[in-house]
């Protein structure tokens, strides 16, 4: 990056931190090599239209309209924006300093009621890093505290811009794994003793308490109902859960064991209306096909193949590629901490690539691998088509890289968030220009920035 | 200037026997007449190297891990030992097996300075935690080969999918002396003398920061903060110097290993983050006459790179792990470019059953981070950080981390090129011997803790 291009950057993130919107841009990529996101294999040659924040057309031969501002692709990339499905990015500086980490509330009076979305800092540096690695949208969750129901998570774009939430109380975040077990008293009886109960109790509240099915948050609605003494869920937890067991919510659920896993799918039998997406899921592949017949999307962690706990003694990096097989619907996600950061999605695809290659190993088509940290986790989120693929109407979200996505050596060189070109500074690259050389010069290096 | 320092010590001491080396006689050097006398070797290696037959990889690229590239080259082994080294023009003695490597790579074994496999083995249950004698700050007397679980299927990963052929096991950091680490090759065995490293020196883990501050701050007793962390730290070197000076009546475990990093027989491998951390333990080395081999993780060494190479030193990182604790805050994925471009040595580590599985990968991210500022180091280098650098900072360079005659046959064959996210071994030999294969799934290794298990045998 010139010296030029970083001022105008640091002018930009700069400018944006005090509030001032960047206007989309028209603009056509041409003569890059374009990957849809859908699935299918990249485009060489190809063009991409983003017009009014939006994809307007992508792929070989598509015209370019007169006075509109050209990029030239020769030699890049293009991909849709990448999607870090279940992430907790904006809720934490530094994960070991507990003063400002909002990711888990275990003294918290409440459970399912925790919303994430008024928490999240949209000038959180790990947006900015992420952005950075091509990262424009995720699903934000809350970790569980000391109840296995976490609370409702949230779809953000990283855009460096105020706005980071495009969808608040998106999805309930819960848990029925080996954790689950020691959050709910002790064993996995309990958990799904206390999980049934819950909704038990939300489906109760909500017949009593008449709440409007229009209203955007349940919780808000206070209905005076009655209602029964034995209850172990606040008012305001209870109707958190309304959504969820009426299925106008998704339930994320983490999940790792066969066995769990085959609870979790038949909770639908008591909760039909259940909108279920299984996380985690190491074992998956074991039961690949009930996930597949039940029609439940799974977010997974696709380089797990260590036994770190009894729930996952059948890991193994070919759980992606086989539940996909078998037809289920998979995102690489599980963003959690800088243990495993969003900018490592395109790398972990690509591992999935490389299994391909491994005898005995199910792998990743590159496309559906590509699919995997883009169009799918968007699809899972509730975004539909509208992201994550480079499909007319889609939001604008472009990334421009130098090489091969899902190559080690590559990296985006420019991201446009609804068609909005994005600062690719952020303070690792101000630290990384500070000590070029480690020692100062005519002054301490302080004063270099 | 400190090694001489530490020789004249050890010769003061009348110690010109290497105590650490297997074959150095208990007791020499010493004053006769102790009630108790320590063994050079208490624990000796019992590791041999499987039968292996005589190979020639032909036309494969090959990196020495000394930082050199041969294209269509040949790598001749037997015995256990590489032969030769060259291009398509080396001649191949009668009755070697030929394996063709066109479009693949050959690499040395990939080497892991850092890994607390065995004593954080999976599954990472309270049982199994045993890299961190967390009773007090100070624990020399610890040697992490007594933690070692060899059954920890984290091996069998290491192997196949990142291979690793040799790993350094230390001691947790939350000690600012840990004690003892121990090195290993990776070759499945009931016992860890079965896996040690036959003749590597002994190292001793320190770490500076966070970490033992908190641990015992947050019990309410030394230290609680950083100036608390170097004050024990000198209290115990003037102890050992002591130590190392007196009449060795009274054994003390501790005082031994300490001993022997004054004498220059031990190795530091210094946990340590911060730029300016590192830079007061530089001082604190000096000071009382040993030698850092190695800072590992040392997140801002690309501020003290200058120092670094003027004490010589390696900086033992991740590619770009950063922001989990304020010391790994300033973390940059420039890191090791930095540090490599200044002139100082660079390894690569994991410090994770994941991360070590991808030693690889994260040099390749190095690199790449590099390039985007500008700094651009040729492929045969950046895998000189997962091989040859971490050998060096072991202190076993003389035996493998590169491809030349005479070396442990300590083999990687990838599938492709190690710097790309699309390659994986294909066979990986130690000492010659055959003991991972993608094409056989009776040569990947099953630990008895997997075996009969869900997934056991599968590929990983």
């Amino acid at each position: 990056m010139s010296a030029a291009r970083r001022i105008a950057g640091a002018l930009a993130l700069a400018s944006t931190a005090l509030a001032a919107p960047l206007a989309a841009q028209d603009f056509a990529i041409t003569n890059a090599t374009v990957a849809i996101g859908d699935g299918g294999e990249p485009i060489e040659n190809a063009t991409v239209l983003v017009r009014g924040g939006k994809v307007v057309a992508a792929g070989a031969g598509v015209p370019v309209p007169a006075g509109i501002e050209r990029i030239d692709g020769q030699g890049k990339w293009v991909t849709p924006g990448l999607f870090a499905a279940v992430s907790d990015l904006g809720l934490w500086d530094v994960e070991g300093v507990g003063d400002s980490n909002d990711t888990e509330a275990d003294e918290s009076p409440f459970n399912a009621a925790l919303d994430v979305a008024p928490a999240i800092n949209p000038l959180s540096e790990h947006i900015a890093i992420s952005r950075t690695g091509g990262i424009t949208r995720s699903s934000v969750i809350g970790h569980p505290g000391n109840s296995i129901f976490a609370g409702q998570g949230a779809l953000i774009d990283l855009g460096a811009d105020p706005q980071a939430v495009t969808r608040p109380r998106a999805f309930q975040y819960a848990v029925l794994n080996e954790q689950a077990g020691r959050i709910a008293g002790g064993s996995r009886v309990s958990a799904q003793a206390l999980f049934r109960n819950a909704l038990r109790e939300a489906r109760d509240y909500a017949a009593r308490g008449n709440i409007p099915r229009e209203s955007a948050d349940p919780r808000m609605v206070d209905t005076s109902a009655e209602r029964a003494r034995d209850v172990l869920l606040t008012r305001f937890d209870a109707a958190a859960l309304v959504p969820v067991v009426e299925g106008t919510q998704k339930l994320y659920l983490r999940v790792e064991r066969a066995a769990d896993i085959r609870s979790a799918l038949a909770l639908k039998q008591d909760f039909p209306k259940l909108d279920l997406v299984l996380v985690g899921a190491t074992e998956g592949w074991m039961v690949a096909e009930d996930i597949a017949r039940a029609r439940v999307p799974v977010i997974a962690r696709p380089l797990v193949d260590l036994p770190n706990r009894f729930e996952q003694l059948a890991s193994t990096q070919s759980n992606i590629g086989r539940m996909r097989a078998a037809g289920v619907d998979v995102a690489i996600g599980g963003f959690i901490g800088p243990d495993n950061q969003p900018r490592w999605a395109p790398e972990e695809a690509g591992n999935l690539v490389a299994l391909t290659r491994v005898p005995g190993a199910t792998g990743l088509s590159w496309g559906q691998a590509l699919a995997a940290i883009t169009s799918v986790p968007a699809r899972i989120s509730g975004l539909g088509d509208t992201a994550g693929v480079l499909k007319p109407g889609a939001l604008g979200d472009v990334v421009i890289w130098n090489g091969d996505p899902l190559e080690l050596s590559s990296s985006p060189v420019r991201v446009f968030i609804e068609g909005v070109e994005q600062p690719l500074d952020n303070r690792q690259t101000r630290l990384r220009d500070r000590y070029r050389t480690p020692a100062p010069g005519a002054l301490p290096k302080a004063y270099d920035w | 200037m400190m090694k001489r320092a530490g020789m004249a010590r050890k010769a003061a001491l009348g110690l010109s026997c290497l105590a650490a080396l297997a074959g150095c006689a208990a007791g020499e050097g010493k004053p006769t007449g102790l009630a108790s006398t320590p063994v050079a070797d208490p624990y000796p290696s019992t590791y041999r190297a499987y039968p292996g037959a005589p190979t020639a990889l032909v036309g494969a690229t090959v990196y020495d891990g000394a930082g050199n590239r041969i294209d269509n080259g040949t790598v001749l082994f037997a015995q256990g030992r590489v032969v030769g080294v060259g291009g398509a023009d080396l001649a191949i003695p009668a009755g070697y097996a030929q394996i063709d490597g066109a479009g693949k790579f050959v690499t040395p074994g990939v080497i892991d300075a850092h890994s607390h496999l065995g004593v954080y083995a999976s599954p990472g249950v309270d049982a199994n935690s045993d890299g961190n004698e967390a009773t007090d700050p100070s624990t020399p007397e610890v040697w992490a080969e007594h933690s070692v679980w060899p059954q920890d299927p984290g091996f069998s990963r290491a192997l196949a999918n990142g291979g690793v052929t040799s790993l350094q096991i230390l001691p947790g950091s939350a000690n600012l002396m840990g004690g003892r680490a121990v090195s290993l090759k990776n070759v499945p065995s009931r016992t860890v003398q079965g896996m040690k490293f036959p003749g590597a020196p002994y190292s001793m883990k320190m770490a500076c920061g966070e970490n033992p501050k908190r641990v015992y701050g947050s019990q309410g007793q030394v230290p609680s903060t950083r100036m608390g962390n170097f004050a024990v730290n000198r209290q115990t070197w003037i102890e050992a110097q002591e130590y190392a000076a007196g009449d060795h009546e009274e054994r003390d475990l501790g005082m031994e290993t300490l001993e022997g990093v004054l004498s220059g027989d031990i190795q530091i491998q210094n946990h340590c983050y911060r730029a300016d951390e590192m830079a007061l333990v530089l001082d604190m080395a000096r000071e009382f006459g040993y030698k850092v081999a190695a800072f590992h993780h040392a997140t801002e060494a690309y501020k003290v790179a200058d120092l670094l190479r003027e004490n010589d030193v390696c900086a033992a990182i991740w590619a770009d792990w950063y922001g989990f604790k304020m010391e790994a805050y300033d973390a940059i994925p420039e890191n090791a470019a930095l540090v490599a471009n200044s002139g100082a040595c660079v390894v690569i580590h994991s410090d994770d059953p994941n991360g070590i599985q991808r030693l690889n990968q994260a040099a390749a991210k190095a690199q790449a981070a590099g390039e985007r500022m500008g700094i651009a180091i040729p492929d045969a280098e950046v895998v000189r950080w997962f091989t040859l650098n971490p050998a060096t900072a072991m202190g076993i360079d003389d035996r493998t981390g590169s491809l030349a005659q005479g070396k442990m046959a300590d083999v990687v064959l990838w599938n492709g090129d190690p710097l790309s996210v699309y390659s994986r071994p294909e066979k990986v030999w130690v000492d010659g011997a055959l003991l991972y294969d993608a094409n056989d799934p009776k040569r990947r290794p099953v630990s008895d803790f997997e075996l009969g298990q869900p997934g056991a045998g599968d590929v990983k």
